[in-house]
Order: structure tokens, then C-alpha cells, then sequence
């Protein structure tokens, strides 16, 4: 945004993300919660907590899609029949997450709503129109957190074999290609609606994208214009993608992880070293929150949810006192772009969070401004990228003709 | 509602009429050329049309799909509307702005996969409360698997048995949660409790799957099918699976034709003579006069297909360019240079023999003096779809099939975005409720009971495991 209001507060450029899932990021959330456990998937839980992680100043929501839990049943058993000793899944069951963006698109105005996709189990042509229609439904406040799921219940319930290794970084790398490519395949200003001559499109500014990455092969172009964005912001655990993908900017953002909060910024650090270079993706340090809320200690919370289903995660977990952790995120915003919380139970952690942790690093000038209708790459400071093909075009004006015809 | 255990063999008419509305996005029905014509993209654009509908107390939102844009003589066609959204995305979109309407999503069974195309309906139909459809497609061409990782897999004389197994293994993960299969607590050992989600497996010849679903049902119990097929394949896979079927015969006559016919094929099918809902696919150009509009008609036609439109129409049945001929003057008299028409068009073109078709349209044009424009025109006006008229007067049309029971309703395509609906739901929808044909409120929350449709009978296997684990 070229005309940002004056405020009295400094703006710095930390931005926050806030993971939306179900009850809490805790799989024993739905336990404490306050509201019945089947409430999660009504539409007004999802309506309310994007409504409050944007009220709490949030720069952005994720929204996760675990994949499918294993299946308990042993091979022999008669399919369709339930068995009596068959555990039911202990954790929520979950809407698909890139729908769960699209409900929040209309209802929000700053948030930035970034559902996380896989790449390897699912078309990618069908995913690069969902997430540009994603744009569309939010004002081009869309993103894509990439996904490449290693479950074999997932490869299972598509009758594939399960991807591993290498493999799941090329799946990644291809399937944001494709999607990039087709972002670009209508060029900005492609819809013209010339009455005089009754076109509707401008042909020459269509594109085939024509990959074939010898997994598969995608023609093009997308049936949908190109995204308000012109290019989602794309963000991907980091070590997820190749090094090259990495360079060749293939994601926007990195999401940062290390085993303890006090390791976070050297993993910081070291991450950047090693993507110095051809591109420069924002780092986003990961975050398992749990605080201190209305008389409980932390600790105590934990414990409680705890006994009940462990929580194994990934990620560095804070435990303690809103200040503590408002020192914690002041330290790691030093080092990384922003950082992405993972609240224990969404609304207890949320209130604490909105009520003492966002304030005070607003109040320090740590924080991006959260501008109504500012764009997701607007906040973080991307400019909307021209297409790849407008390029192209432009060097072959006058054989416009002959240049479509040679990408067929 | 009716518990009895034998179906219907008699067909009721219910002497009411639902309306939907279909924002296309695609093709020449659409006027973009004036200034109310708004974008086709914008959300607001659907926003809109969605918001105006459930104002008037429309059953449904109906959304198409896209998997290959639209192609003419092998490059995309310039001169019609193109671009439109992903439409789960989308209508996901609109259950937050909207509390009655129902949502249809077009998804094809071909290039998607049951757990995932399941999945995705189930959470569209719990983030509306109740409102969601798929309206069943198929399609077999290599030209569209072109941007899919299976490419063009399937001959088009199976595409209704994979379809078929398709919806069933839908259903099957649909049906795999208890009802009371959610905690109803925090202290419940669980959050969902054994033994009440089964897990699904299917081994197809073209695709398998196995999982154990990961959402319960919908306040509708499912979401509710939608299916558009004509030929007797088609006809007799909607007698058997659709709860609504999206039809091509609106005239009168025909459409008491098409309703005895698949009353029968559902009685075959081991259903009730009124469990499958008929809304014919419409085009409304109405104004307070006659007169008016038939000019408001013509107008629209103008617009419809302009000179270049008439020329581009006769080239894709041509194969070759015809830029030379006069669109005021008579059909081309050189000959088509394909064998077969393409299914770049979409799937409604595929298949037509060009050179029989070219010689029985000249033949035709000749007879009845047409020029290309008028005769385009005629043949692409739908016009056995279209109800012209003043608003009292389509009004007693359109009760004339509510009394007969003709259709269930009419699924309007709009022809003007994001307006077009407006005159409909201001003048036609309160003469309609005049004459006792029309709802005058939502009869429930979800689509299911707006639709008078029956909530589904659990699949034998289900009902089976229930009594055993029960």
C-alpha cells in the first residue's frame, strides 16, 4: 500500500501467524475447551476464531490439514464394519483446510489466510485453481503453506504408493511450479472485452504452460484469470524443498524450526546463511505456545492436557507467562521475518495473546502494521511480480501469431 | 415425512416450483457487452447473485466446473465469456455470507479422486449447516486429462460404471460415522468413540481406495446429488443415484414426457415415483409488457452473438477458418474439413459428423431464408429454454407446471452478472406466490428440507455394522 494511515505507535516489520486449527494446536484441546467437542466444526467456531486472531492483530491464519490418521483396522477385518475395540481418533476430526480459508475470506479484512495443501496426493492444476479462486474469495489475501505428506493412510485412500525420501521434495517443487506457471498463464489484462471486435480474451496474452516433469504432465492454461496477487505467497517447511527450488525462489517464506526456543535464533541464522543468494524467502521461526490464563500456571495446563494425550511436536515450546514470552518474541523477531504461534487451546492461549503479548510488541515497534485490504504479499513486502510470459510476448509483438502457435 | 417401507409407485404432484439460479462463467449466454455487465470473477459479482437469490427464497446456488479452458481452431476462444473459479472454493466462500441458500458444486467424477472430492463435499456441507450439492459430471477426453496426472484414462462407454462407483464409494465414506459418534463431552474416553467410524475400501478397475473418513455427517445427513445426463445411460444412473436431476426439457410437453419417463426408471430402480426432483436448465427475459419483452429479447440476442460470434459458431462445426463469409449472408457453401467435430468446446459439442451437420444446417438456412447471424442465433438462443414474457404471464406458465407436476423447478441461468436476477426476485417470485406455487419462506435450514427431499437410508453394510456393534 503506497499510502499507509499515520500512526503514533512505530511500525516495525514483524509479522505474527497464528495456526487456526480446531480447538488448539494441542491434541487434547477439545478437552478444556468451552464449548462440546463437536462444536469445532461448526461454522461459527471457524467464524470466530479468524474474527479473533484478526481482532488480536494477527497478520495471518494457517490453517492445517493433518493428514489422515492410521487406520487401527488390521488387514483381515470385513471392510465397512466398525469394530467395537477399534479406538476412534482421540484428536478432532478436520474440514478440508483451503475451504476453511475460503468460509474466512469473505468474514475477514486484514487477516491473511494461508491453508496448508499437500502436494503430493492431490492434482496439481486442480490445487492452482483453488488457491487462486482462494484469492479471489479473500481480496488477495490468500497464501499457500506447501505440504508433502509422508502418511500412507493418505496414499491409501487414493490408491497410491506412499512417496518418501527425495521423492517428496521433488513432488513439493513440481506441484509449486505447476501452479506458478499457471498463475502466470493469463496475463494481467487478459480479459478485454473489446465489443468492437467482439473479443471477450485476448488470446495472445493465454499461455500453455506445458510441463512434463516425466512425473506427470500439465498443458494449461488455469480456467481462472490470474490471481489478484498475480503469485501467492508460498510458504514451505524449511528442508522441505531442494536447495536449488530454494534459489530459484520457489518459496516466499520458510518456516523455521528447532527443538528448544532458545535455539530458535541460531537456527534463524543459520537457515539464512545458507539461502543467501539467488533468492532471499522471509524466515518464519515455529512455536508451540502454552500460557500462564487466569489464575493456571503454564506448566500446570500442560500437564493437565498432557495427561491425557501426550503432545509431540516438531516444534520449540514456550511455556510460562505472557511477559516471558513477549521477551522471547521481541529476541527471535531480532533474526526472523515473523513467527508462527501454535496455541495449546485456541482460546485460552488466543485471549492471553491478544490481551498482553500482541500489545506490548505493538507498543516496541516490532510489529508490521495490519492494514484493512492490504494484500498478503503487501505485507510481506512483496511487489506483485509481472507474469513470466508477459516477457515473452512483448519481445514477439507483431508475430503474435506465430508466437502462441509455438507454444502448442 | 414419509416412513412407510414401500416406495412410492404413484407420482404426486407437489403442485410447488423451486427456483435456482446458475452462474455459468463460461459460453455466449452471458451479456458482457453493456455497461451493467460486471466481472465474472470478482466475488462480489457471486456475492451478489448468491444474496439476491436467497432474497427470493431460491433452493439452490449452482456453480460449473472448468478443467481445460475452451479452445477454437486450437488456440483459446477469444470471443466468449471464460474464467471462473474453483466452485467449492468459491460456495465456501458464500456459506459465510448467505444462511439459506443451497450450494452446487459441479465436480467431475473423472478427474478427481472419492477421498478427496468426499472430503472436500463434507466440508462444504458442514460449513453451510446443511446446503450442499454435487451435481454429478463425467467426461472421458484425452484433450482435458492433458492437464491432469492420469492424462486421458477412460473410454467414454465406461464413464457411467466409474461414475457409478465413484458416488457409491462417496456414499459408503458419507455414511461412516455414527451418529452419535462424537464425544458428547469433555470426559468421554474419546473423541470419537470406538467402533463408530468404518473404514472404507474399494478396488476398482480404475482407481482404489481405503481410509477411515475424517468427518461426520452433515446437518443433511449428506450432501444432496445433483446429475444433468440425458441419454438412457444417464437417465437411468440419476433414476438410481441423484436426488435432483438438472434437465434439458423445459417446454411443457416435453418435460411431463421426461418426468413419466423417469418416474418409471425410478420405480425400476427400487425407489419412489417422487424421489427424484426435475429442474429444467431456463433462461427468464421478462419485463411488465409483453411487448417489451420481446424487445428486451431481441436486444439480448443481439448481444448474445454478435457477427464474430456467428462466425466463430459455424467454424468450430467447420474446423477451418470462415473469416471471409458475411455473417448477413447465407451459410458457408464450402465444405467442413474434420470428420468429427471437437470436444474443445466442451463436452456438449463432441462427437457431432460434421459434414452431415453442415449439409442439413444449409439446407435448413435456405428453407427458412436465415443468414448466418439469425440462424447462429436460433441455434444457440436456447430457445425452447427461455420463457419470454410479462411477469403475470410467465407466472401462469410456470403454474401450469406446478399443477401438473411437469418439473420441481427451474434453474435459471442468469444472462446478465451480477443484476440478472434482480427483476426475477422483485416481479416474477411475489406473482408466483400469488397463485400458491411458490414458497413465501425457507421450509428449513438445510437444502435436503428446502427441497422436499427424503434424508437418506443408511447403506445395508452400515446398517448392518450398526445392529452389530450396537
Amino acid at each position: 500500500m503506497s499510502t499507509l494511515p499515520a500512526d503514533t505507535e512505530p511500525q516495525g516489520r514483524g509479522l505474527l501467524l497464528l495456526e487456526l486449527d480446531g480447538a488448539g494446536s494441542h491434541p487434547a484441546a477439545w478437552r478444556v475447551a468451552r464449548t462440546a467437542p463437536a462444536a469445532v466444526l461448526a461454522p461459527e467456531h471457524l467464524r470466530g476464531a479468524v474474527l479473533a486472531a484478526e481482532s488480536a492483530g494477527f497478520h495471518a491464519a494457517t490453517l492445517s490439514d493433518p493428514g489422515l490418521p492410521e487406520t487401527k483396522l488390521p488387514e483381515t477385518a470385513l471392510p465397512d464394519r466398525g469394530q467395537p475395540d477399534q479406538p476412534g481418533p482421540d484428536t478432532a476430526a478436520r474440514l478440508n483446510a483451503l475451504q476453511r480459508a475460503a468460509f474466512a475470506g469473505p468474514v475477514t479484512r486484514s487477516l491473511a489466510l494461508i491453508p496448508e495443501v499437500d502436494t503430493v496426493y492431490t492434482e496439481p492444476f486442480h490445487i492452482s485453481t483453488q488457491l487462486a479462486s482462494l484469492d479471489y474469495v479473500s481480496g488477495g489475501r490468500a497464501g499457500w503453506l506447501v505440504a508433502a505428506s509422508t502418511s500412507a493412510a493418505d496414499a491409501a485412500a487414493v490408491g497410491r504408493d506412499t512417496v518418501r525420501g527425495a521423492r517428496l521434495s521433488r513432488e513439493a517443487g513440481d506441484s509449486i511450479e505447476v501452479s506458478r506457471r499457471l498463475w502466470d498463464s493469463w496475463e494481467d489484462g487478459a480479459v478485454i472485452r473489446d465489443v468492437a471486435t467482439g473479443r471477450y480474451l485476448d488470446v495472445d496474452k493465454l499461455h500453455y504452460i506445458d510441463v512434463d516433469n516425466g512425473n506427470y504432465a500439465v498443458k494449461g492454461p488455469s480456467i481462472i484469470p490470474r490471481p489478484l496477487q498475480g503469485q501467492l505467497p508460498v510458504l514451505a517447511p524449511a528442508g522441505l524443498l531442494t536447495p536449488e527450488d530454494v534459489a530459484a525462489g520457489a518459496a516466499d517464506a520458510l518456516l523455521v524450526s528447532a527443538p528448544a526456543p532458545e535455539l530458535l535464533t541460531a537456527e534463524i541464522a543459520e537457515t539464512r546463511a545458507s539461502v543467501a543468494g539467488a533468492s532471499e524467502p522471509a524466515l518464519i521461526a515455529e512455536l508451540d505456545v502454552v500460557l500462564d490464563s487466569r489464575g493456571q500456571a503454564a506448566a500446570e495446563r500442560l500437564a493437565e492436557l498432557n495427561s491425557h494425550t501426550v503432545w509431540q511436536s516438531p516444534r520449540a515450546r514456550f511455556v510460562g507467562s505472557a511477559a516471558e514470552l513477549t521477551e522471547l518474541l521481541a529476541e527471535v523477531l531480532a533474526w526472523a521475518d515473523g513467527v508462527r504461534l501454535h496455541p495449546a487451546v485456541l482460546e485460552t492461549d488466543l485471549e492471553e495473546l491478544s490481551r498482553l503479548v500482541l500489545p506490548e510488541l505493538r507498543r516496541r515497534g516490532l510489529l508490521a502494521p495490519t492494514t484493512p485490504d492490504a494484500t498478503f504479499r503487501e505485507q510481506l513486502g512483496l511487489a506483485r511480480p509481472a507474469s513470466r510470459y508477459a516477457a515473452a510476448t512483448s519481445a514477439t509483438a507483431g508475430t503474435s501469431t506465430t508466437a502462441a502457435g509455438a507454444e502448442n | 415425512m414419509n416412513h412407510s417401507t414401500h416406495p412410492a409407485t404413484e407420482f404426486t404432484p407437489s403442485g410447488q416450483l423451486q427456483l435456482g439460479v446458475f452462474f455459468q462463467g463460461v459460453n455466449s449466454g452471458t451479456v458482457w457487452k453493456t455497461a451493467e455487465s460486471g466481472s465474472q470473477t470478482d466475488f462480489e459479482s457471486f456475492r451478489r447473485i448468491a444474496q439476491t437469490a436467497e432474497r427470493g427464497l431460491f433452493a439452490a446456488f449452482f456453480l460449473g466446473e472448468g478443467l481445460r479452458l475452451r479452445e477454437h481452431l486450437g488456440r483459446p476462444h477469444a470471443l466468449d465469456v471464460a474464467g471462473r473459479p474453483d466452485a467449492q472454493t468459491a460456495l465456501a466462500a458464500l456459506a459465510a455470507v448467505t444462511s439459506s441458500i443451497g450450494l452446487v458444486a459441479t465436480q467431475n467424477t473423472t478427474y478427481n479422486d472419492p477421498a478427496d472430492l468426499a472430503h472436500r463435499l463434507s466440508t462444504l456441507d458442514l460449513l453451510s449447516g446443511g446446503r450442499a450439492a454435487w451435481n454429478i459430471v463425467t467426461t472421458d477426453n484425452a484433450w482435458t486429462g492433458a492437464n491432469f496426472r492420469r492424462g486421458g484414462y477412460l473410454d467414454h462407454a465406461d464413464r457411467y460404471t466409474h461414475a457409478e462407483a465413484f458416488v457409491e464409494t462417496a456414499k459408503r465414506i458419507w455414511d461412516a460415522w455414527d451418529d452419535d459418534a462424537i464425544a458428547a463431552s469433555a470426559s468421554s474416553a474419546r473423541w470419537s468413540a470406538d467402533g463408530a467410524v468404518r473404514r472404507v475400501r474399494h478396488n476398482g478397475q480404475h482407481y482404489s481406495v481405503d481410509l477411515t473418513p475424517r468427518l461426520p455427517r452433515s446437518a443433511q445427513y449428506r450432501p444432496v446429488l445433483f446429475q444433468a445426463g440425458d441419454s438412457p445411460e444417464g437417465r437411468d444412473f440419476a433414476a438410481r443415484q441423484a436426488d435432483v436431476i438438472f434437465s434439458a426439457h423445459p417446454q411443457l410437453d416435453d418435460a411431463l414426457d421426461f418426468r413419466r419417463d423417469i418416474v418409471e426408471r425410478t420405480i425400476r430402480a427400487g425407489r419412489g415415483a417422487n424421489d427424484v426432483k426435475i429442474m429444467p436448465a431456463s433462461e427468464f427475459i421478462l419485463a411488465a409488457t409483453p411487448q417489451e419483452a420481446l424487445e428486451k429479447k431481441a436486444w439480448v440476442r443481439s448481444l448474445q452473438i454478435g457477427p464474430q460470434q456467428a462466425i466463430a459458431y459455424l467454424e468450430q462445426f467447420w474446423g477451418r477458418e470462415l473469416q471471409g463469409y458475411d455473417p448477413d449472408g447465407p451459410l458457408p457453401d464450402i465444405d467442413p474439413v474434420v470428420e468429427e467435430t471437437s470436444e474443445t468446446r466442451g463436452s456438449g459439442f463432441h462427437g457431432a459428423k460434421a459434414r452431415q451437420l453442415a449439409d442439413q444446417w444449409r439446407a435448413e438456412a435456405k428453407e427458412k431464408g436465415l443468414s448466418i447471424r439469425e440462424f447462429v442465433s436460433a441455434k444457440t438462443s436456447r430457445g425452447d429454454s427461455t420463457f419470454t414474457g410479462s411477469y403475470t404471464e410467465v407466472a401462469d406458465r410456470l403454474a401450469e407446471y406446478a399443477r401438473t407436476g411437469a418439473v420441481d423447478g427451474f434453474n435459471i441461468s442468469p444472462w446478465l452478472i451480477p443484476t440478472g436476477l434482480d427483476n426475477i426476485v422483485n416481479h416474477l417470485v411475489p406473482e408466483l406466490q400469488e397463485r400458491g406455487v411458490y414458497p413465501t419462506q425457507y421450509a428449513g435450514s438445510t437444502l435436503r428440507e428446502n427441497l422436499g427431499l427424503a434424508t437418506p437410508v443408511r447403506t445395508g453394510a452400515g446398517v448392518e455394522a450398526r445392529s452389530v456393534t450396537a
